[in-house]
């Protein structure tokens, strides 16, 4: 290969000692990918009292921006060692380049801290930072709060706008999250509602087996599964799966300026983005969790059949006698609030996603944890409530 | 005769049955400033990309300081690419990173030699260089305004100063005044830092005042010459795109001299 000026070459410094101290010699190329090189050999100069030192530059094959700011720090070293720093012929361009540059800057940064001239830390500085940082939380926390109010009370203002209108719905985007959401999750839901009663009918058999009575088997299986399980399971799967899709979806539009597009255009991004999502999980939540609960009640007849030797005639008449006419309708009613719940924490979230792909993933985050705390929260509620009423 | 900087031969880039690049050649000399002009969908920015090696072209050779990139991988290439900057057409600055800590990625990725306090100090050379304030630093990219990006982009490809420097579409979303001022430090960095500019740009006034020589691709291949000569190239394609309405005030700028 022919030796260009733009191969590589090695960055040579001979120091001499002369009558008025030192000799500095720069040849080859003087460039940032070198710089271990660099800061090697001029940290390794003994300046050891020279009084005068003359650098000569002319012969460099090359000398960049790195280079010259390495040279400019052992110039201004030298001389706070109180060396004479001369440079033979004029200095190299790159040199001047980074004077210009940078003593500005430095003489501004000197200026302030003469002023100040570092007042006491009070004592009282720890506390006060605890302070501010929980003053600021709370603040937040409150903002929080009263963001997601508004956002509630925007999306139910839009929905009661529309809903005398199906038409300005937007079926069509409706129907995609229907899909998105609901169809394309029937194989983990599903998978999931059948290791559930599996696992408890597994685990009652093995403790009602002492007692004789593994005919309850089916009991556990079929009121678990039908009135928390299938539902709870879906919903936190679905929280997983889509929560994390939406705020994802709307965040990523909202960093590329297609949430103000759409505003720009006179279409309400709450209209459009969050609406057809709310609806499209509210729909398909509660058909996940029949199929979440045909697939759990059929892992039980499966497990019946394979550990019991119970036949299904068997499990189908005791299923029917174990449920009462209520414990399929008081699973399912969770499924729509679960679905409005995981929707509405998705896209508030991603509608609060603004500058960085970090706050993307913050706030995607949040969106999941939020979504799955609310499922459980409202659960805990419904059982308390159902529990007053008698069902 | 110095070897090219850049040095492409017989490239030819296929996606599907859609030809992009038929055997382009392309040669990019020392200190010069080259533009790369084409329409919509000829594929310059498949050429830029195969150039950075973010895609491997179906056949042809590369050479970036003699290096062939088609045929590195691993260190090796990685080496080719600490050689050379980019800035992308919509800055592609880290989002979630600080200016500061934008220009200084590459040092510690390349340079891991560099203290704290010097990576800062070589940082802020460079973004004082192209012109930004010094507290821009602290700034998050969804802080700068449009013409601040593009500089904050230039100083993030300036980090290691490399000779060869990619620009692509530098001054599209910038105002006339703010697209001069861009050519005129990318021409004053040109000539201080002696740079090898390779520019993808649709600027008429951006070609005119900047490039040495451009390249034209028209049919999947490219057309090399002086800024004077390509102007009376007989391509019809060519021919729309310097002697259109927009490109006439230059042309007796650019006879005259």
């Amino acid at each position: 290969m022919r030796t260009g000026p733009y191969d590589w070459r090695r960055m040579v410094l001979e120091v001499r000692s002369t009558e008025l101290g030192l000799a500095l010699d720069l040849t080859g190329e003087w460039r940032a990918l070198s710089f271990a090189q660099i800061d090697a050999a001029l940290a390794a100069v003994d300046l050891g009292g020279a009084g005068h030192i003359e650098i000569t530059t002319e012969r460099l094959a090359a000398l960049d921006l790195t280079g010259a700011w390495r040279l400019r720090q052992f110039v201004l070293h030298a001389r706070q060692m109180g060396a004479q720093v001369a440079f033979a012929g004029t200095p190299p361009d790159q040199l001047r380049l980074v004077e210009e540059v940078l003593s500005p800057l430095e003489s501004a940064k000197a200026a302030p801290q003469a002023v100040h001239g570092g007042g006491p830390a009070g004592p009282l500085e720890a506390e006060v930072v605890t302070l501010a940082f929980i003053g600021r939380r709370t603040v937040t926390l409150w903002e929080d709060m009263i963001g997601a109010l508004a956002f509630v009370g925007r999306l139910t203002a839009t929905a009661a706008h529309l809903l005398p209108h199906p038409r300005g719905l937007r079926p069509i985007s409706i129907a995609r999250h229907v899909y998105d959401t609901g169809i394309t999750a029937i194989p983990i839901v599903a998978l999931i509602a059948f290791l559930i009663s599996v696992i408890i009918a597994y685990m009652s058999a093995q403790q009602l087996r002492s007692f004789g009575a593994e005919i309850f088997v089916v009991d556990l299986v079929t009121i678990g599964v039908l009135r928390e399980l299938g539902v709870l399971l879906t919903a936190i799967i679905v929280a997983g799966r889509s929560g994390s899709a939406f705020a994802a979806e709307i965040g990523s539009m909202k960093l590329n300026e297609e949430v103000d597009a759409l505003q720009a255009t006179g279409v309400d991004p709450v209209e459009a983005l969050v609406l057809p999502r709310v609806l499209g999980l509210f729909i398909s939540l509660p058909l996940l969790t029949v199929i979440a609960d045909l697939i759990g009640l059929i892992g039980g007849a499966v497990l019946c059949a394979a550990l019991l030797h119970m036949p299904l005639d068997q499990y189908v008449n005791r299923v029917s006698q174990a449920i009462s006419p209520t414990t399929f309708w008081v699973g399912i009613i969770k499924a729509p609030v679960f679905a409005v719940l995981i929707a509405m924490a998705g896209t508030h979230r991603g509608m609060q996603v603004r500058g960085s792909s970090r706050e993307l993933g913050r706030l995607t985050t949040m969106a999941v944890v939020q979504a799955i705390f609310l499922v459980i929260l409202a659960d805990a509620l419904f059982a308390v409530l159902f529990m007053e009423i008698g069902v | 005769m110095i070897s090219p900087v850049l040095e492409v031969r017989g490239l030819v880039n296929r996606f599907g049955t859609q030809v992009v690049h038929d055997g382009l050649d392309m040669e990019v000399h020392e200190d010069e400033v080259f533009g790369i002009v084409g329409g919509s969908g000829t594929g310059k920015s498949v050429l830029l990309r195969s150039v950075l090696g973010l895609q491997r072209p179906q056949a042809g050779t590369i050479r970036i300081e003699g290096h062939d990139i088609t045929q590195l991988a691993g260190d090796a290439l990685r080496a080719v690419k600490a050689r050379y900057g980019v800035t992308f057409q919509q800055g592609a600055l880290y989002s979630s990173l600080s200016l500061l800590q934008n220009v200084q990625l590459p040092m510690v990725e390349y340079l891991p030699v560099l203290s704290p306090s010097a990576r800062d100090e070589l940082a802020m050379l460079k973004i004082r260089l192209v012109g930004l304030p010094a507290d821009a630093a602290r700034k998050y990219p969804a802080e700068l305004s449009g013409g601040m990006i593009k500089r904050a982009a230039l100083a993030r490809a300036l980090a290691l100063d490399p000779r060869l420097l990619f620009l692509d579409e530098p001054t599209s979303g910038l105002d006339p005044i703010g697209a001069a001022e861009f050519d005129e430090l990318m021409l004053y960095l040109q000539k201080q830092l002696r740079l090898t500019v390779v520019m993808i740009t649709h600027d008429l006034d951006s070609i005119f005042r900047t490039c040495n020589r451009v390249g034209v691709i028209v049919d999947h291949r490219m057309e090399t010459d002086t800024l004077e000569r390509i102007v009376d190239h007989p391509n019809p394609w060519i021919q729309a795109y310097f002697h259109g309405e927009r490109a006439s005030i230059h042309l007796g700028v650019t006879h005259g001299t």
